[in-house]
């Protein structure tokens, strides 16, 4: 196989990623400055906009099961009572808070002078935020998103997270003691807005054959959209980023000798294994172009309108994958296929996201039968190594690939 | 005599097999050996004992197609293809209506919907646990004091079937020790034990969808106990042919033989070209 040619755009995304974290974990000895811990699907634009430094968890989990040390982790918040069956996110986090253990420097992610919890991406964020309320009590800010079954959202639940948001810019600023500017707010929103759309055009690029980077790439450049979108730095990497992958598809560079099957993927990574994954499938030069993971970070309401900017916010809110019901999913999917080629799709179903796994196999069933998409249902966990088996996992992607080869004769 | 011959090897966790086919596809020799954890010895036991019963030397061996667990560490393999597809390819060959294969071997146990053609649909194996294979009788077996063997006709000829609610191989154990303490027979007990690992399966036969005609492949094949209960639970009948342990490396073997007419054909193609 030929050398893979690497993505330049990584040195900088380690960087960025490396002094935010540094600068977290520098205000943690500085009473002026704020932070706030925050769920994935959360505004987090209020918080830049208030100066406040976000710190993720699952974002801060997810870089201990790539450091492959989640395991000893999630130990401490099971001998703490936690259930094996709760989120490997939630026990890795939790686990790192009562071991003083994580993957910044050994250390655990900086101290919340306050909370702010969404749950557009599950349930579980509500029990896990209340858990770290007890253990720091400090405040937590809640933002309700209803989960929407239909396809087109509903306006009343948009009215009602748009209150929420009113709520929380108040909240935030008697926090921190500043009210924030609606300026700053504003152009906070701007900053976010174009973030969003540079990653999703990113991702479009991938529609190209061969695609210039594949999603165990996309996985690792997700780090920015999700902790640091809202702010200029955010849009200066995109922006390289975008540039690279344009120029690799003008020269042809994709990331497997030969594109031969195009799949997409859905939930979240296996954080431990992505280089397992991404050596398996490249054996059946089979490159994974696209996932409903990434682009859960880029949802934006159809008919939104800037001129109401707390509205469209509200709006993006509650507008991703996961926060819908099966018809909006088979419909992204579906989509997803047609615009990326697709060969064929890998279901991750992930024994920590209940929220996300739930239905995939009527899904399956779904892409199967009425769009004729072959898929394998891989059972795994997104940090948890004990839910997972070379072996088994590794003889289901050959019988797949095997099948997705005699299907495309 | 044929001009030339294809071997199909399976090594599986517990059990190597091998199929000698000539090159119209028809079966000549078969050979089933235990691995006992020995998986290149026993691969190279079977796939001698196979040359030895059809008097074929290696030289007319024209592909050596490998499957199961072991597939990737024979080194004189011609192609590796997984248990999957040689299981669907291996029915089909044997009985071409088939549309749903049950496989139950040693380590695991596999569901696969087969196109009209022949080719697989869907699949779905058991999931980091042994309940529902081969293993699982196994250990109950040993657990009982009786033979493997044995088990099948003991549970048909039982009228009374025990309840098993563990599907856990551990758990199960004690329960079943707990069984025999309370006195229960040990008939009744296997034929809880056979009906515990159709239920098993069961729900990985529905996950993929039946459609019959329904084929049972895999050593378990053997145990008419497990073969009575998911025909019973499935509510169809269940095909299991003469030798349902092979029916995977007979696959392996067909698929070789197709591979070498593909070749065959693409160099007759270059051929007339020039």
């Amino acid at each position: 196989m030929s050398k893979r040619v690497p993505i330049r755009a990584t040195a900088q995304m380690k960087q960025l990623m490396g002094f935010y974290y540094m600068m977290a974990k520098t205000a943690e000895n500085d009473p002026e400055q704020k932070i706030a811990w925050i769920t994935s699907g959360g505004p987090v634009e209020i918080l830049h906009a208030a100066g406040v430094i976000p710190i993720y968890p699952e974002n801060v989990a997810a870089m201990s099961g790539t450091m492959k040390i989640a395991d000893e982790i999630c130990a401490v918040a099971e001998d703490n009572g936690f259930s094996r069956d709760l989120c490997s996110y939630a026990r890795t986090d939790i686990g790192s808070v009562l071991s003083g253990k994580g993957p910044l420097m050994g250390t655990p992610s900086p101290k919340p002078d306050f909370l702010v919890c969404c749950n557009n991406i599950c349930g579980t964020v509500t029990k896990w935020y209340e858990e770290l309320q007890r253990i720091y009590n400090v405040p937590l800010i809640y933002i309700d998103a209803p989960f929407q079954y239909g396809i087109k959202d509903r306006p009343e639940a948009i009215d009602y997270i748009e209150s929420q948001l009113k709520q929380m810019i108040e909240q935030v600023g008697e926090i921190t003691g500043k009210p924030i500017a609606w300026d700053k707010f504003i152009e906070t929103l701007e900053l976010s807005d174009r973030a969003v759309k540079l990653w999703r055009e990113i991702q479009d690029l991938l529609q190209h054959k061969p695609a210039p980077m594949n999603s165990f790439d996309t996985f690792i450049h997700l780090a920015p959209i999700v902790t640091l979108r809202g702010t200029q730095g955010c849009i200066e990497y995109y922006e390289t980023l975008k540039a690279e992958m344009l120029e690799r598809i003008e020269q042809g560079i994709g990331t497997l000798e030969h594109e031969e099957y195009r799949l997409g993927w859905d939930n979240l990574a296996i954080w431990y294994k992505i280089k397992f994954l991404a050596d398996r499938f490249s054996q059946h030069n089979a490159a994974l172009v696209v996932s409903t993971y990434t682009r859960n970070f880029c949802y934006q309401t159809e008919d939104r309108d800037i001129s109401k900017p707390l509205r469209a916010m509200a709006g993006d809110y509650m507008a991703g994958y996961i926060n819908h019901g099966l018809d909006f999913r088979e419909k992204e999917l579906y989509q997803m296929v047609q615009n990326f080629s697709l060969d064929g799709l890998v279901m991750h179903s992930n024994r920590s996201c209940r929220a996300y796994s739930f239905g995939q196999y009527e899904l399956a069933q779904t892409m199967e039968e009425k769009y004729g998409v072959p898929v394998l249902i891989i059972e795994a966990d997104q940090n948890d190594t004990r839910m997972w088996s070379d072996e088994q996992v590794g003889n289901r992607i050959d019988a797949f690939m095997e099948r997705v080869a005699a299907k495309k004769k | 005599m044929s001009e030339y011959f294809v071997i199909g090897l399976d090594i599986g966790s517990a059990t190597a097999k091998a199929v000698l086919i000539d090159n119209e596809g028809k079966k000549i020799a078969s050979s089933i050996r235990p691995t006992a954890g020995r998986l290149l010895q026993s691969a190279e036991t079977v796939k001698r004992e196979v040359m030895e019963q059809a008097k074929v030397n290696e030289e007319l061996v024209k592909a050596i197609i490998t499957t199961g667990y072991g597939r990737d560490i024979i080194p004189d393999k011609t192609k590796s293809i997984t248990e999957i597809t040689c299981h669907a390819r291996g029915a089909h060959e044997t009985e071409p209506t088939i549309r749903f294969v049950i496989d139950i071997g040693g380590q695991d146990s596999k569901t696969i919907l087969l196109d009209i053609d022949g080719q697989v649909n869907r699949f779905e194996m058991n999931d980091k646990c042994a309940a529902g294979t081969g293993r699982f009788l196994e250990v109950m077996a040993r657990t009982l004091g009786i033979h493997l063997d044995e088990m099948g006709e003991m549970a048909v000829k039982s009228d009374k079937t025990s309840r098993i609610s563990s599907t856990c191989t551990v758990f199960a154990e004690s329960e079943v020790i707990s069984l025999l303490a309370q006195g229960e027979e040990i008939p009744a007990i296997v034929s809880g034990l056979c009906r515990a690992v159709s239920e098993r399966v069961q729900g990985l036969a529905a996950r993929v969808g039946v459609v019959p005609p329904i084929m049972m492949t895999g050593g378990v094949a053997k145990n008419k106990g497990v073969v009575n209960w998911l025909s019973k639970i499935l509510k169809h009948e269940l095909i299991v042919p003469e030798e349902p342990q092979i029916i995977g490396a007979l696959g392996a073997a067909i698929m070789g033989l197709e591979l070498i007419n593909k070749n065959n054909d693409s160099i007759q193609k270059i051929t007339q070209s020039k």
